[in-house]
């Protein structure tokens, strides 16, 4: 089992690395299709198939699928991004540095991982999952739910029209889209 | 992992291969019978070994890769398609319990808690097979094939996460085989759940990429869609892929809502439990084989939806539908419960 | 003015009406079309597998050429050239030569054609050929042309044109030989071919 997790942590760190690092924007997708499965594997290593295979559907099955289409059709196959000149490269450089330095040394003072003292094998399972969801986090659960109406509501004002047939988006109505085609 | 469950994992996945195989010969049979025609009957007795000279021919075929196609994505995308398609079948009770040599076999590779999430979580994966095919064979007609398949995809999976939820809420349990053992002392779920059938029955259509849902190899529209570029056993693997997919969804369609391995009143004839296990599979694979055998038949009598109608469809129609029924189906149990006090 | 009547009675007249509720949610129409597919599942197939079973041919059917023989076994055709010359797919070319003294047994006339080639992809079985023929040489018979998958096998020359010279094998073409054309045949003019 140490062995399974050893293999899956380098995983997701490579591949959560190369997500960054590749120039091709569809390389980095897959690269995060792959950081999310072994993710999920490591979820399924702690017992949390329910939560393993929500995450699957819920980022890797829909969410990454969306990415991979709106790059897909905005056609990023170009493999270089603009350059930057030298001076912008230098501060990126120092900027990320001095992130890093303070995130290294803010992890090895301050957080304190405590040993998997009295783990239970049934926590991840549906039926805890479920109970602790509707009763605990009962308030977030709803208030996220919430969220998404909103969320709903506003997606279906933007793409909807108008009964004159104006776009609500951008206020263009039928005819004037028309006549700017022709 | 058991050396019973890997003699089980293999003889299922030649099984799922064979009939992956035959489905191909089928489709053609039954297209041909519909349409009056006798299909192919010149390899072997009725043509019965069709489906290996298919398969040689695509092994023989020139293995082309467009010179501008992303060669790595290109070889992933059948791939990717294939592997995922052979991977759902695991989870499927095949049977009950087979008694050999004094020790009880599971006619089931496993039985997690989760069964129909993972089916989910694996179908929701095999679209990346077809959109990184399409994509990496920059061909436009492959990245539209590959477009809609995603867009149809995720649209669909909804409508066919509905009519599940309502499903487990009867049942009780995300597990399948726990699902068919709940309908072999309830009664079958089509009984219950008439509406999610339909629902989930249309929703595996279009996951299949099936007609009247075959937008994404849309022929008349797009070439071949997303395996225009593809040519010999790459090209195979995608067509394999559809047709194992077609095999998987029709016996998850049996167990989910027709009983899987479970036949009415087999228990009361007092047979040998082995015999029974093995009717039951037999049971199963008819279901499975008439699901198929219905694929087909739809496929060869409607025309095709086209895109915006299919939109339409899967969000203003199957989805309201699917919320529906899963508000029918609380309300019912629930009154059911407080009427039985 | 009333609308002029339609040539079939298959005609519908296309409107773009709202659908009804039945015909929006598809189902109906839908299981009708299965209804009708599935009727032509259990119908008796008309296809004839066509090596082992064969389309009856009418006598009269226009087939593979043969070039005959008279009684005596010699080949009738003088390649007079006239069957060419007919031929509306330019299919038939021939090379005429002159009998030698040792030949008379194998040709009837005086010359007789060294080479005769119909191009069997060019030609398209009008008979105009044997219409022509005025030494009752060449007929279309109810024989097929084989398939292949060059062109070249196509050519046919006399190896596969002229009929065998054992009586047994001789190629039978009474079946053109209708009362029409037999009656023709009694015009004194074609006398020379009895």
């Amino acid at each position: 089992m140490a062995a399974l997790f050893y293999i899956l942590a380098a995983l997701s760190v490579i591949s959560a690395l190369t997500v960054v690092g590749a120039r091709n924007p569809v390389t980095s997708v897959i690269a995060l299709v792959v950081c999310f499965l072994s993710i999920a594997a490591h979820y399924v290593l702690l017992n949390a198939q329910f939560l393993a295979m929500v995450h699957v559907i819920v980022y890797t099955g829909a969410i990454m699928v969306l990415f991979l289409f709106v790059i897909m059709l905005l056609n990023l196959n170009k493999p270089d991004g603009p350059r930057k000149s030298l001076a912008m490269r230098l501060a990126a450089a120092v900027a990320g540095g001095l992130l890093f330095i303070t995130l290294a040394a803010a992890v090895r003072q301050g957080v304190q991982i405590p040993p998997a003292a009295g783990f239970d094998p049934g926590v991840g399972l549906v039926r805890s999952v479920g109970h602790v969801l509707f009763t605990e986090f009962l308030l977030p659960f709803e208030v996220s739910s919430v969220l998404f109406l909103s969320a709903i509501v506003g997606v279906v004002m933007l793409a909807k029209k108008d009964k004159d047939g104006t776009d609500q988006a951008t206020d263009i109505t039928e005819a004037e889209r028309a006549r700017r085609a022709a | 992992m058991t050396l019973a469950t890997a003699l089980f994992l293999l003889v299922l996945f030649v099984i799922t291969l064979t009939v992956a195989a035959y489905s191909t010969y089928a489709e053609r049979k039954v297209a041909a019978f519909l349409q009056d025609r006798i299909g192919p009957d010149r390899a072997g007795p009725f043509g019965i070994l069709q489906p290996l000279a298919d398969g040689t021919k695509m092994f023989m075929k020139e293995d082309f890769i467009p010179a501008a196609a992303n060669r790595r994505l290109f070889t992933l995308g059948p791939a990717i398609a294939m592997v995922t398609a052979l991977m759902t079948g695991v989870v499927i009770p095949w049977g009950g319990e087979l008694t050999l040599f004094g020790e009880t076999f599971k006619l089931q590779g496993t039985d997690p808690e989760i069964g129909i999430l993972y089916v989910f979580a694996i179908v929701s994966i095999g679209v990346y097979g077809i959109m990184l095919g399409g994509w990496a064979s920059n061909n436009k007609y492959a990245l539209l094939g590959s477009v809609r398949a995603a867009s149809q995809m995720v649209s669909y999976e909804l409508g066919l996460g509905l009519s599940i939820v309502a499903l487990v809420m009867l049942n009780g349990t995300l597990s399948l085989g726990g699902i068919v053992e709940h309908q072999a002392a309830n009664g079958w779920n089509i009984l219950y759940q008439p509406l999610g059938f339909l629902i989930f029955l249309v929703c595996a259509f279009a996951e299949t990429n099936r007609s009247p849902f075959d937008m994404p190899e849309c022929e008349t529209e797009l070439v071949g869609g997303y395996h225009t570029e593809f040519s010999s056993m790459k090209l195979g693997f995608f067509l394999f892929a559809e047709y194992t997919n077609m095999f998987i969804s029709s016996a998850v369609i049996s167990t989910l809502y027709f009983g899987g391995y479970h036949v009415p009143g087999l228990d009361r004839l007092g047979l040998d439990p082995n015999l029974t296990t093995l009717i039951g599979t037999a049971a199963l694979f008819a279901k499975t084989f008439f699901f198929i055998f219905f694929f087909m038949w739809v496929r060869w009598s409607t025309p095709r939806f086209r895109f915006d109608q299919l939109m339409n469809l899967g969000w203003k129609g199957l989805i309201p539908l699917g919320i529906a029924n899963v508000l029918i189906t609380g309300t019912v149990y629930h009154l059911v419960e407080l009427w039985k006090g | 003015m009333s609308a002029p009547k339609p040539l079939t009675d298959r005609s519908r007249v296309v409107s773009d009406k709202r659908m009804t509720l039945m015909e929006r949610i598809y189902l109906p129409a839908m299981v009708a079309g299965l209804l009708i597919t599935i009727k032509h599942f259990f119908r008796r197939k008309p296809t004839i597998r066509y090596p082992e079973q064969e389309r009856p041919r009418p006598a009269v059917y226009r087939g593979r050429h043969v070039l005959k023989r008279d009684e005596q076994g010699r080949e009738r055709c003088t390649a007079c050239g006239l069957c060419a010359v007919a031929c509306p797919a330019e299919a038939i070319s021939m090379v005429a030569d002159e009998r030698r003294p040792d030949e008379a047994h194998l040709y009837r006339e005086e010359k007789y054609a060294r080479i005769y080639q119909i191009d069997m992809l060019c030609c398209i079985y009008c008979g105009l050929c044997e219409e022509a023929c005025p030494k009752e040489a060449i007929f279309l018979t109810d024989r097929l042309v084989k398939a292949d998958h060059l062109r070249m096998p196509f050519v046919f020359g006399k190896d596969e044109l002229v009929e065998p010279l054992d009586p047994a094998k001789r190629i039978d073409v009474s079946g053109r030989q209708t009362a029409a054309v037999l009656k023709f045949k009694q015009n004194p003019r074609y006398a020379h071919n009895r």
